[in-house]
């Protein structure tokens, strides 16, 4: 650690202003206090700090993240053996390999073209690199059909990290969440690599792994997907299936062993990262909450007036499918892009919740409701923030008005 | 936080030179009453408020003015007074409150030098005596890290403390609170006659003027409060019970890099070499600071004691320490006041390092929970920045001073100077308001 500092001391001149690669400052800077604390001590105001900053939290959503990623990766691998009929042959590491290999490049791509723009932009004004993509860029993989080509994941990383981001002014100014406009900008552009039941399990081989051919009677739907497609008058007569038709129970659901954008399809990995954020404080414990609560509360009057087996589907199933634990954990928490006054976050989660579920069940065309409710939302959090605050300020006015009364008499 | 003094009394310090510093009055812009080689006596005026010439700012001592030294755009930053042996004091006549009328007893507070120690809100700035105030607010305890205790300080004030609180009830008609803290035991405090007295617990900011206006009876726009801690009250009191501007304060040295803590007393601007010599940790770089670690002014190690402060604290710079990869850090030394560190230490020895970079504000709710008032201080904050002044009015930035915001700061994760932003704020407010 010795030798790195002085390695950084003697190359920082270079950096500094009238150094030869004074323009790389910012990119300088973000590798030296990636290594080392900072050593710049309080010039005004308070002479302490806190040892928490903006590393410390993006470090701990990245962790929390983990859980989610490592078991995607392994059911990544599981649906390829279970669609080339080898499940009983691969082994444990095997599935777990594949889905690593099948994911690493979307990492590579997804990290390189947004921290690339981020360094560029903190570069062009002067500033520190800020810490926002390490969570942005590993969640874009994470919420994208395995399949999803490379270079699509670069434009669309690009076109969110520079629209939806930098042109705001950075991490901290961005009205909606960076990772959910990418995957917006697919849907929408590309929206026959992001639905339907042929991108969501890797058939092919991953860099010569795990080669085989499709067996017969396979598909890759979604249970989502199943369920609104699905010709059943009601939920009863409806039932999932895996890709090779077994039957898939609560726990396959639960531990996430079905089709489903990696990060998203284990609901147990989720609650444990969503354990962590909430222990630590990072993530708000009220906005996750109110995103089930409403949900619930759609789901249960959808329920009364069931009209076909996705209306009929019950609350758990709403929320071990799809990627609605994953968004209220990971997405609907972002603290930018969310409603930032307590009260603000209970009505910002609750009408996720709502809004994901109306989507899901009244729209044939999509079954996924979760990135169209957030952006949504994001879009009116600083609305709820605004009434909020005007309570307040409503409440001093009356007390202006209280004493001008009491004065007057 | 490591470096709490104990309860002892280790007698006078004095120097040779002292220093008054214009830029600890908060709204006092500063006309020199002396010039260098005058003689003058402790309670001589070194210097005035332009716009009000009746606050003086006096010499704690009698002696000579040596020096006075300006900064940019001739801007006082202190005026040096060399000390005689003998300390001459102006002498203005001891004053019974009760027999004198408010105008009166505004006069001899004035007179003495005494009036930097009431602050008004709104602007958080020493009082402006032309204002009536509408009530006037004593905070009996500091609740800020190593913060010195008033119950030990007023020990043997009592007479002093009461007779100030007499002279501040002539000066409202309005009321005067006094917000203790619920465990104290001082009869100075506890026993106190023309006041309210509130009971405040908690920890830190509960000892703010701010807090407890908040909780007892808001500030609204239009309105003037004036705030004071007890030590200034016993200060005021001494005016009129000894007659002379006697400008001592006892003052705590605490933080982690002091070997000999205790209770000092001292005269406002003394210098603090003889305090430091021998007694601080030596090899490492330190920071010298009067006042505690969230509201004191960083100062040299011949700086001087501060007008408003009753404590000095040591703790390190941090400047040469280099933390490899803290944000993957386990080390039981950092201190977070959230939970993303373990936090299993009780005490910590923390330096001045920010410990992080300038970001925009990204976590919220962050703020609120170490600001315990009726105000959304991160809105606050952002209107501040902004400048839009409606916006600052319906937030609440009649009622709250800089010092608030210091535990925001501290534990901001974004790293930004929120006092600074605020000070600022109010200054330009007064500004424009004016």
């Amino acid at each position: 650690m010795k030798a790195l500092r002085n390695y950084l001391d003697k190359i920082k001149p270079n950096f500094e202003k009238g150094g030869k690669l004074h323009w790389l400052y910012s990119t300088y800077d973000a590798f030296e206090t990636f290594l080392f604390v900072p050593n710049t001590t309080s010039k005004s105001g308070v002479h302490i700090h806190d040892a928490r900053d903006s590393k410390r939290t993006m470090i701990i959503v990245v962790i929390a993240l983990l859980p989610a990623l490592l078991v995607g990766m392994y059911n990544v691998g599981l649906q390829h053996y279970l669609s080339i009929g080898q499940a009983g042959v691969a082994s444990l590491l095997d599935m777990f390999l594949f889905g690593l290999l099948a994911m690493l490049p979307q990492l590579v791509v997804s990290y390189a073209v947004g921290l690339g723009i981020e360094f560029a932009f903190a570069q062009a004004r002067k500033e520190e690199v800020a810490e926002g993509f390490l969570v942005s860029g590993i969640l874009i993989p994470m919420i994208l059909p395995v399949d999803t080509p490379l270079w699509m994941i670069a434009v669309a990383t690009a076109f969110s990290v520079i629209f939806a981001k930098e042109v705001f002014g950075g991490t901290g100014y961005n009205v909606f969440n960076v990772a959910l406009i990418t995957r917006a900008f697919l849907f929408f552009s590309y929206p026959s690599k992001m639905s339907g039941d042929q991108v969501w399990v890797r058939t092919s081989d991953t860099f010569g792994l795990g080669g085989g051919n499709v067996i017969d009677g396979y598909s890759g739907a979604t249970p989502l997907g199943q369920i609104a497609t699905t010709e059943a008058s009601s939920f009863g007569e409806f039932a999932f299936h895996g890709v090779t038709g077994q039957s898939l129970s609560l726990s396959d659901m639960f531990f996430g062993f079905i089709p489903g954008s990696m990060g998203e399809v284990s609901t147990f990995a989720i609650l444990l990262g969503a354990i962590m954020l909430i222990m630590t404080g990072v993530g708000s414990w009220k906005t996750m909450l109110s995103v089930f609560l409403g949900g619930a509360v759609a789901v249960l009057i959808v329920n009364l007036f069931a009209q076909n087996a996705l209306m009929g589907m019950p609350v758990h199933y709403h929320f071990l499918l799809g990627g609605f634990a994953f968004g209220a954990v990971f997405m609907a928490t972002d603290p930018v892009t969310a409603a930032r006054t307590e009260k603000g976050k209970w009505i910002y989660g609750f009408f996720i919740g709502l809004l994901a579920v109306a989507i899901r069940v009244f729209n044939p065309g999509y079954p996924e409701g979760m990135m169209l409710a957030i952006l949504f939302m994001n879009a009116f959090a600083p609305l709820i923030d605004f009434y909020v605050v005007e309570a307040n300020i409503k409440r001093r006015l009356k007390r202006v008005a209280a004493v001008k009364t009491a004065n007057d008499q | 936080m490591l470096g709490e003094s104990d309860q002892t009394r280790r007698g006078a310090v004095t120097s040779k030179f002292v220093r008054i510093c214009p830029e600890d009055y908060p709204g006092v812009a500063p006309k020199l009453a002396v010039r260098v080689d005058d003689t003058v006596k402790a309670g001589s005026p070194l210097f005035y408020e332009k716009n009000h010439p009746e606050m003086v700012f006096v010499s704690p001592v009698s002696g000579v003015v040596t020096r006075v030294e300006r900064g940019e755009k001739r801007r006082i930053l202190y005026i040096e007074v060399k000390a005689d042996n003998t300390n001459e004091y102006v002498d203005f006549g001891k004053k019974t409150v009760a027999s004198l009328s408010p105008d009166e007893v505004k006069k001899t507070i004035l007179d003495a030098g005494a009036w930097f120690t009431i602050r008004q809100r709104p602007y958080d700035i020493v009082a402006l005596p032309d204002k009536q105030p509408r009530d006037i607010f004593v905070t009996g305890f500091d609740s800020s890290p190593l913060a010195p205790s008033y119950d030990y300080i007023l020990e043997g004030q009592e007479a002093d403390f009461q007779t100030g609180l007499d002279a501040l009830a002539k000066l409202t008609t309005g009321k005067v609170y006094l917000s203790v803290h619920t465990k104290t035991t001082s009869p100075a405090l506890r026993q106190a006659k023309n006041v309210v007295i509130n009971e405040f617990d908690g920890p830190h900011p509960a000892g703010n003027a701010s807090v407890q206006i908040n909780h007892i009876k808001p500030v609204n726009r239009g309105e003037v409060v004036w705030a004071l801690n007890a030590l200034n009250v016993a200060l005021i009191g001494r005016v009129f019970n000894k007659g002379v501007a006697d400008l001592t304060r006892t003052v705590v040295l605490a933080g982690s890099e002091v070997k000999q803590k205790g209770y000092y007393t001292m005269l406002i601007g003394t210098q603090l070499s003889s305090l430091f010599d021998q007694n601080v940790t030596e090899g490492i770089s330190l920071r010298y600071i009067s006042g505690n670690p969230l509201t004191g002014r960083k100062i040299e190690k011949d700086g001087v004691l501060r007008a408003y402060d009753a404590q000095v604290t040591v703790i390190p710079e941090g400047d040469e320490v280099h933390e490899a990869f803290g944000w993957a850090s386990f080390s039981p030394e950092r201190y977070s006041a959230g939970s993303t560190y373990l936090n299993l230490k009780k005490k910590y020895r923390l330096d001045a390092r920010v410990l992080g970079g300038p970001r925009a504000i990204i976590v919220s709710n962050e703020y609120d929970k170490v600001f315990p008032m009726d105000i959304y201080p991160e809105q606050l904050i952002k209107s501040t920045l902004a400048f839009n002044i409606d916006r600052m009015e319906q937030l609440g930035i009649y009622e709250v001073a800089p010092e608030d915001f210091a535990l925001c700061e501290f534990v901001d994760t974004s790293k930004l100077e929120l006092q600074l932003i605020i000070r600022r704020g109010l200054d330009l407010l007064r500004k424009e308001m004016e």
